[in-house]
């Protein structure tokens, strides 16, 4: 019985299911309820087809774009909720147990930094590039559509597997970083690493077919006349992210893949004993580790000058320089992995050089500060939602950048490493930093994608909530930091941190309440979607291709892949009065045919790394052959493109153009008016 | 039980500690908050961190930590003024203000904003070069005394101290004489852990197998805590120890009170100790009545107890330099060497 049980079920038994504590068993609660209702009204609307047809083996990039970012919030809400609670819990445990166990209260550390990183920031920022990028190089779709699509679900099933973990077994307590030994079997016999390490690894080999598809995409498929240096900045930075990742995923890869030879064959690459030595995994994971921050804070430099410049109503300040500066990161950020464990050990003259590395690349990031500050000096500057962002990142950054030079310095660093000095720095490149240029880039685009502005009194009600609530959440964590008071601490016994542990929980609440604004901002949103359509595609004066054409766009996105003359396309367009001009013909388009090939490859390779998880041999076979076998069946396929016919070309542009001729010139004083239906009054700075 | 606030150890009690403030340094309000505090002279002075410090390795780095704040103003303090001045000055609802649309490239301008970061970068790799190297964690520290030599073994979740010269060791509590050297030999019999003294200085990870050093000093009696900082499990926020500088005749006695009320430590009893378990677990085995609480003493500590631990993990011959007392290597003694 038991051996049949095994066969079926491997290690999963009654004790594997959430009931040792009420916190638990609420949030598996939460979770089925949540899975059972989507699955429930999906059934109830007949909708099965649809999203299957139009969303999940759709390989457009905007759609695919789209799916990230869902993805993003979904995964952002369980992770800011599990934030909170940490907070509460510290505020509750000077000196008292607080309400969470410690296990609980490290697994929550341990899947909010793994979730915020892999399954909110990434899938975020790889979204973004996923939409916009191909509109502002004037292209119709990625190189590798259904290698994005493949992506997009790899990421997908890395995020099922971290909601799977709430509800079967525990997870890692070992940190979004995972250091080994203590995620070896000899300290964390259960399951709880595994879920990581696949999780993780399913992500990163999605993230290594991104940066592929789009660092390809930007080479060779720009318009004609689109040169590389004509190209958006926010292109620039999506290209480095892509180098990045190419280079930067594989090691984590290697790094996960060998802690799970560890754990479930008996190797010994990082072990205690044996030959093993965890100072190679610490290596390997920041090689990934230290690229992956300028992989995250990249494309949100890239927004944040797409934003500034637009809302300044003027070209960028310094376009070479930032390219220059963008590059000089890039290649910079693999020289300085070592500064995340200045402590293990090595000699001082290493980690002088490291350090020194580490600030050097504090100037190519501080001439970027100075850039965007010079692009509004003599610009006529408009405080929408995204510009709100960017100037709140402006001032936010550069206090994260002191605290970054801060740690840079190993002397200080032997005080204030593995504190929650560290904590709050990190949050602080990454709220104001990515977070911010995410919203500002999702507010930014969003009439882009759906034909209808955000709300704007809601969004400035999110932007207030975020900036007091992340002031409030983590400056107090600096001075805690150099109070003495390391990170991950489930109980303290200090009187002195007490009062900042109580306005550090305030100020998640703000940030709780930023998050359902933003919900409430998407609610207004549709609702009032009539008065902010914008379908004429050009909302907020814009100098990029992508503001060119209808809001949503075409599938085909463009009807004539447009003819660039200079940077700042769609203004140089509009300058001369060439823009919304009727093709002189249409052609037939050939688009890439939907595929379900990412959707199989992920279910199979997601089911495959949940056998491996519980044991249960039959479903790693099975997942395993199945991978492979839609991939080689793929070849086989022969029919992989459609036609869009030039009369439906036609018909869809000739829509478009009679919404043109009809809406209204736009001055930016009535941006945000419901006059506004995307067609902007070019002389109107 | 919160050592930081209890009578140190001369007896005199706390007078004076003063709330703490939050000192704002420039415009960087949260970044540079400090808890003072003030002491009579000639107390024990009570450090929670490196913002008391208790010796000179932890004043050079507070001092430090101002350096280079107030140097990162240079390139800080412009945006605090131009970014607000800026929006303001060219926001659109004002008509009158000069629009340059079409201006983007100034070279004075872009010499100034490559040349002034590159400058106070430099300045800043000169304040690593000339004042870190001097505060590498290997670095022995200047005295006419020699360095009293001390031991440390992480366990799950309680450090072990070794004195190998006095012969004893503690858990829960870790005494050394004031202005005198300690030279630390750190490992690990668990998992990575980071040893964490703030108010005297430098953190160093210590890991199975292997030997990492720690230089630190006292120049004032005074108490204060240490801890481990690398998550290690349920235990992780128990594993703290009181630390207490005290003059040399105070330190004496204290070797002789551990001695006398120590039990052994054979294998028998650092089995007892090294089993997963917080500290006060660890005492319901094996601490004697006359031991304070939250304390454990050892004594008769054989020889080579320490370098045993270390081998049990090292598979390779054990280098020369683990056999008796350390040379002090100028730096480079990576952790690895000693496998």
């Amino acid at each position: 019985m038991d051996r049949l049980w095994f066969f079926f079920f491997g290690t999963l038994n009654y004790d594997s299911l959430p009931f040792y504590s009420t916190i638990a068993t609420i949030a598996a609660g939460i979770v089925v309820a949540g899975a059972l209702v989507t699955f429930g009204l999906i059934t109830w609307y007949g909708k099965w087809t649809a999203l299957w047809k139009n969303w999940l083996t759709s390989v457009d990039h905007k759609k695919i774009g789209i799916m990230y970012v869902v993805v993003a919030f979904v995964m952002m809400a369980r992770a800011v909720v599990e934030a909170s609670m940490m907070r509460l819990q510290q505020a509750l445990s000077f000196d008292a147990p607080g309400y969470l166990p410690p296990e609980h209260f490290a697994q929550l550390f341990s899947t909010h930094g793994t979730i915020m990183i892999f399954f909110m920031a990434m899938p975020f920022l790889t979204g973004l590039i996923n939409y916009a990028m191909p509109l502002q190089i004037g292209a119709r779709d990625v190189a590798f559509p259904v290698l994005n699509s493949i992506s997009l679900c790899l990421t997908g099933g890395g995020a099922a597997l971290m909601m799977v973990s709430l509800v079967l077994g525990k997870f890692s307590t070992g940190g979004w970083s995972g250091y080994p030994p203590y995620t070896e079997m000899a300290f964390s016999p259960g399951v709880g690493p595994d879920y990581w390490i696949w999780a993780v690894t399913l992500s990163s080999i999605g993230t290594t077919f991104t940066g592929i598809n789009f660092a390809v995409t930007i080479y060779k498929k720009r318009a004609p006349g689109m040169h590389l240096f004509r190209m958006p900045l926010f292109c620039w930075t999506s290209l480095c992210t892509a180098i990045l990742m190419i280079f930067a995923m594989p090691p984590l890869t290697l790094a996960t893949l060998f802690l799970a030879l560890d754990r479930q064959l008996g190797f010994h690459f990082f072990t205690n004993d044996a030959g093993g030595n965890m100072m190679n995994y610490a290596n390997l994971f920041w090689l990934f580790g230290h690229p992956e921050v300028y992989i995250l804070i990249l494309p949100a430099f890239g927004v944040y000058s797409e934003v500034i410049a637009n809302f300044s109503s003027k070209v960028l300040y310094g376009y070479r320089t930032l390219v220059v500066a963008t590059m000089a990161i890039a290649v910079l950020s693999f020289t300085v992995w070592l500064h995340h464990f200045f402590t293990m050990g090595q000699s001082s003259a290493v980690n002088a050089a490291f350090g020194i590395a580490t600030m050097t690349i504090g100037i190519p990031t501080g001439v970027k500060v100075y850039d965007w500050l010079l692009t509004m000096f003599r610009g006529r500057v408009r405080f929408s939602v995204p510009m709100l962002y960017a100037l709140a990142f402006l001032i936010l950054f550069v206090v994260g950048g002191l605290s970054g030079v801060l740690l840079a310095n190993p002397a200080v660093d032997y005080q204030v490493h593995n504190s929650l000095f560290l904590v709050a720095h990190f949050h602080n490149m990454l709220i104001p930093g990515l977070l911010y240029g995410m919203l500002a880039g999702t507010h930014y685009w969003f009439p882009k994608a759906f034909g209808f502005r955000l709300d704007e009194l809601w969004g400035r009600i999110a932007f207030v909530c975020w900036v007091v609530g992340f002031l409030l959440a983590f400056m107090p964590l600096y001075a805690l930091g150099l109070l003495g008071m390391p990170r991950r601490l489930v109980e303290y016994f200090d009187p002195d941190y007490l009062p900042y542990t109580i306005v550090a929980a305030v100020g998640a609440g703000f940030i709780l309440a930023a998050f359902a604004s933003l919900v409430v901002q998407l609610v207004v949103s549709i609702r009032h979607r009539d008065a902010l359509r914008v379908f004429v595609g050009d909302p907020w004066n814009g100098r990029t291709l992508e503001w060119s054409i209808s809001a949503p766009p075409p599938e085909y996105n463009f009807a004539v892949i447009p003819d660039v003359k200079a940077r700042d396309a769609f203004h140089d367009m509009k300058r001369r009065g060439v823009a919304y001009r009727r093709p002189k013909h249409y052609s037939n388009i050939e688009m890439p045919m939907n595929s379900m090939l990412g959707p199989v490859v992920a279910i199979a390779a997601t089911a495959c790394v949940f056998g491996i998880v519980w044991h249960i041999g039959w479903m790693i076979v099975l997942g395993f052959l199945t991978v492979w076998g839609a991939v080689i069946a793929r070849s086989f396929v022969r029919r992989t493109k459609r036609i869009i016919p030039a009369s439906e070309v036609r018909r869809t542009e000739e829509r478009w153009l009679a919404a043109v001729s009809k809406a209204p010139l736009i001055a930016r004083d009535y941006e945000t008016s419901p006059a506004n239906r995307g067609l902007a009054e070019a002389a109107g700075a | 039980m919160r050592p930081t606030r209890r009578p140190t150890a001369n007896g005199m009690a706390l007078r004076g500690r003063i709330a703490a403030v939050v000192e704002v340094r420039g415009c960087v309000v949260a970044a540079c908050a400090t808890a003072l505090s003030a002491m009579p002279a000639g107390a024990g002075v009570s450090s929670s961190s490196f913002l008391h410090p208790l010796g000179p390795v932890a004043a050079a780095q507070k001092s430090l930590f101002y350096d280079i704040n107030l140097l990162m103003m240079i390139v800080i303090l412009p945006v605090f003024v131009f970014m607000p001045w800026f929006a303001w000055r060219y926001r659109r609802t004002r008509r009158d203000s000069v629009y340059r649309p079409e201006w983007s490239f100034s070279l004075p301008l872009e010499f100034l904003v490559w040349s002034v970061p590159t400058a106070v970068v430099a300045a800043l790799a000169w304040l690593i070069v000339a004042r870190e190297v001097p505060l590498g964690p290997y670095r022995p520290l200047a005295s006419d005394k020699p360095p009293l030599e001390v031991e440390v073994v992480g366990l799950d979740w309680k450090w072990l101290f070794v004195y190998p010269e006095q012969g004893i060791a503690t858990v829960g509590a870790f005494a050394m004489p004031t202005d005198r050297p300690v030279e630390f030999h750190l490992t690990s019999d668990s998992v990575m852990q980071s040893f964490f003294v703030s108010g005297l200085g430098s953190q160093i990870y210590a890991m199975a197998g292997m030997v990492t050093q720690l230089n630190l000093l006292a120049d004032t009696p005074g108490r204060t805590t240490g801890r481990n900082t690398q998550y290690n499990g349920n235990g992780f926020h128990q594993q703290r120890f009181v630390v207490e500088a005290m003059d040399d005749a105070d330190f004496a006695a204290w070797v002789e009170k551990v001695r006398a009320d120590g039990v052994p430590l054979n294998d028998e009893n650092y089995r007892s100790l090294a089993a997963k378990g917080t500290l006060a677990l660890a005492r319901a085995k094996l601490a004697r009545p006359g031991m304070p609480a939250d304390r454990i003493y050892f004594s008769g500590v054989p020889g080579g107890f320490f370098q045993k631990i270390v081998r049990k993990y090292a598979s390779g011959p054990m280098p020369s330099s683990l056999a008796g007392p350390q040379p002090v290597a100028a730096g480079m003694v990576a952790a690895h060497e000693a496998r």
